[in-house]
């Protein structure tokens, strides 16, 4: 347990707050229209589903405002430069803000569900009593209009004209909150659909398009409540309900019970979420400003296995180890900005990204730059960021476990690299002593600047007396028969025959639990910070074995789990 | 990544409006909305396009994603034939289902859902895309090849490597001599 909580406690907490105001919210408003004497002849039409649709609307409107903040991204980085002075776990925190942006929209599509259902039976109820289904009471509520010193409480006024089947439906096609409540439902259910894992992973670009929708999502929120349908009484102290509701006779002819008069709220959306718009919107222009950023290429260099490296200079450009840039290439497409891990260290005077070939925009880029004739600039680049992710603090533990896993092992090179230089310097800002590098994957054709990358850097180290700083581990998860054949026979070299690397690669997935055993052996007192890039289901099992081998003794070794978001 | 096939985004969108329709078909039954007999159409044009959406295609290129679950309904949805691999036929079918859907209120949304379903289904047809069953990949080993059937050409011992070159003019003298007789088997 105490393990668990020092790994997983913060974010717990966070979601602990997040759903009591949730519950809180809707239990408040759910009596606050089930008790309250003004919604009493409100209730007597619409029953309960006038507080199962109410509760649901402000949970809506706190999810609502929600759901913007933890995709302004340049906010998120802000506010995690504000919290250098807090504890590691505060800022672990901002990476997960995409969990929550998640969290958050299924709880509005959940919300959406509850209040659209109970909208519509209020519209059928209010349709009922309006044709005269129901009792006197009913009849003569539905009955008021605004002639004769009455205001309505029934919004539905149409009788006869239209078949009473179809009321409902030309009711909510032709009033304010029903045509704006169908719409931005309809702009939900396109955005859930197209953001599921399958299609977010598969075709981003139809993902990112579609989760444009937001903006009529938005102007329809703040529009919905408008036409004031839910009404309350206003006269509940000249008029007593619980001595005139059998009087509707009299209702307007005795002193007691004058004609009950109904006013609709106001519109109270925008209010909760006008703040966080206005901040996306600051959010997008501040992309737009960094869009039009003068960015200079540097170098632009072919890699083996159509990866791309591109080293970019730009002025006032500070980056940290690990972070990553939005790119946007008008040449490609005005809207789309992608993400890419850099791969170069801050002391360095440039910043670089390796980019692989993967889908329709890294195609269209490569092959730009391979039109390109021989030290030519490339076409413009947009640049946003850096971002900052946990792989900052890699130099705040003494020792780390890195782990990459396929395309992950990117922001390592950078780590990598940054070590290094601050090796060479002897910055006292490094606290690192030992780092375990894992590197899973399939196959390493792909990946071949990396290896180049680390033969480099083992090459120096050793020069340096430095060997054992970097204890590193290939794991080749996709091998077959003639691999093992070529492997046995060059047992003997002294370098890999995979990576040329001096440290030799292993065969199938690691077995972490030795691995975590083994760093606990060989560091008996430090912090180890384990950092991911990879697959979500190792995140799982990498975040478990750090629980289990985390000491609560603050004299032992611990563990904390750290993983980067694509 | 690679080249959009739409037919995954229609699938997911057809399969989500099955739902509504269902959920708003319920909600219109057990309510006993004015035309509720539309509601239970709903309610079964719903379960409907749940089951026929509910197996996802393979893609073209890349890794496919199967639902959990979903093989039987894969198996079901495949003995159709080219009724459900054609993704026109699921565009008109599913423009003809949400119809009825239409003409009452707690069924429109899912109706409207459906429809946007059955354009994305369009597009993705006339983009040339069609429906395939993710199954079970067979186990593609290969036959062993011909040449372990045979005996061995130059079996070991062998001479060092440098030496091998200069035997191998003369083939009866460098072969290795059997105690047996070798034959091949065919």
């Amino acid at each position: 347990m105490g393990n668990k909580i020092i790994n997983i406690g913060f974010s717990a907490f966070i979601i602990f707050v997040w759903m009591a105001i949730n519950i809180f919210l809707f239990v408040w408003y759910y009596f606050y229209y089930d008790l309250r004497p003004e919604f009493f002849y409100t209730r007597h039409l619409l029953g309960a589903a006038l507080a199962w649709a109410r509760a649901p609307a402000a949970v809506l409107n706190f999810n609502c405002m929600l759901i913007l903040l933890p995709v302004c991204r340049n906010l998120l980085s802000l506010i995690r430069g504000s919290l250098m002075c807090c504890s590691r776990t505060m800022r672990k925190q901002m990476d997960k803000n995409l969990t929550f942006h998640k969290l958050v929209a299924y709880m509005i599509a959940l919300m959406t569900a509850v209040h659209m259902i109970a909208h519509l039976l209020n519209l059928e109820w209010y349709n009922n009593s309006r044709q005269g289904m129901y009792d006197d009471l009913s009849n003569a509520l539905s009955d008021m209009e605004d002639t004769d010193n009455t205001t309505y409480l029934n919004p539905i006024r149409t009788t006869s004209s239209i078949h009473p089947q179809q009321i409902p439906t030309y009711f909510a096609f032709t009033s304010i909150a029903g045509i704006t409540g169908v719409i931005i439902t309809l702009a939900l259910i396109l955005i859930i659909t197209s953001s599921m894992e399958f299609i977010r992973r598969s075709y981003f670009e139809v993902f990112w398009y579609t989760h444009h929708l937001f903006v009529i999502f938005f102007a329809g929120l703040v529009i919905h409540g408008i036409g004031g349908i839910v009404r309350r009484q206003s006269n509940v102290d000249d008029h007593n309900f619980t001595f005139c509701r059998n009087l509707t006779e009299d209702w307007g002819k005795i002193p007691e019970c004058p004609h009950p008069r109904f006013v609709g709220g106001p519109a109270a959306t925008w209010w909760w979420v006008i703040g966080p718009m206005i901040i996306y919107t600051c959010e997008r222009l501040l992309r737009l400003i960094r869009y039009a950023q003068k960015v200079q290429y540097r170098k632009i260099v072919m890699r083996p296995s159509k990866v791309l490296e591109l080293q970019l200079v730009k002025k006032g450009f500070k980056m940290e180890v690990g972070q990553y840039v939005f790119l946007n290439c008008p040449a490609i497409s005005q809207l789309e900005w992608h993400p890419f891990t850099m791969t170069s260290a801050p002391e360095e005077d440039f910043f670089s990204v390796h980019i692989r070939s993967a889908g329709d925009w890294t195609d269209k880029l490569i092959e730009i730059m391979q039109k390109l004739p021989e030290g030519a600039q490339g076409p413009k680049m947009g640049v946003d960021g850096p971002f900052g992710t946990a792989s900052e603090d890699v130099f705040d533990y003494e020792v780390s476990m890195l782990v990459g896993a396929g395309i992950g092992v990117t922001p390592f090179a950078s780590i990598l690299k940054s070590i290094w230089y601050k090796f060479k310097d002897n910055n006292p800002k490094l606290h690192t002593r030992k780092i375990y590098f894992y590197w899973l994957c399939r196959e390493t054709h792909a990946f071949e600047w990396f290896a180049d990358l680390l033969q480099g850097q083992e090459k120096e180290m050793e020069e340096r007396g430095l060997g054992d700083l970097l204890t590193f581990k290939l794991f080749l998860t996709g091998w077959d028969e003639s691999h093992t054949n070529h492997v046995m026979v060059h047992f003997d070299e002294d370098t890999d025959v995979v990576t040329g690397l001096k440290q030799k690669t292993h065969y199938g997935r690691p077995n972490w639990d030795k691995e975590f055993e083994q760093v606990r052996k060989e560091n008996p007192t430090a912090t180890v910070g384990t950092f991911l890039c990879g697959p979500a289901a190792l995140a799982t099992v990498l975040e478990k074995k750090c629980a289990k081998y985390s000491d609560v003794d603050p004299r032992k070794t611990k563990f904390y789990f750290n993983k980067e978001n694509f | 990544m690679g080249k959009i096939e739409w037919a995954m985004w229609a699938n997911e969108q057809a399969l989500a409006s099955g739902l509504i329709l269902l959920t708003g078909g319920i909600v219109g039954v057990a309510g006993q909305f004015r035309g509720w007999e539309f509601a239970a159409y709903a309610v079964a044009a719903g379960v409907f396009v749940c089951l026929l959406e509910y197996p996802r295609s393979k893609r073209a290129k890349g890794t496919s994603m199967e639902r959990s679950g979903q093989y039987c309904f894969t198996v079901c949805v495949k003995s159709f034939g080219p009724l459900t691999r054609n993704y026109y036929v699921r565009a008109f079918l599913h423009a003809g289902i949400c119809v009825p859907g239409g003409f009452m209120l707690a069924t429109v949304l899912g109706c409207v859902c459906l429809a946007i379903a059955s354009l994305i289904y369009l597009a993705a047809a006339i983009r040339g895309e069609h429906w395939e069953p993710i199954l079970p990949r067979k186990d593609s080993r290969k036959p062993v090849a011909e040449s372990i059937k045979n005996p061995p050409q130059n079996p070991p011992p062998r001479p060092p490597p440098e030496t091998r070159r200069k035997q191998a003019k003369d083939v009866e003298a460098a072969a290795y001599d059997n105690p047996m007789t070798v034959t091949d088997d065919e």
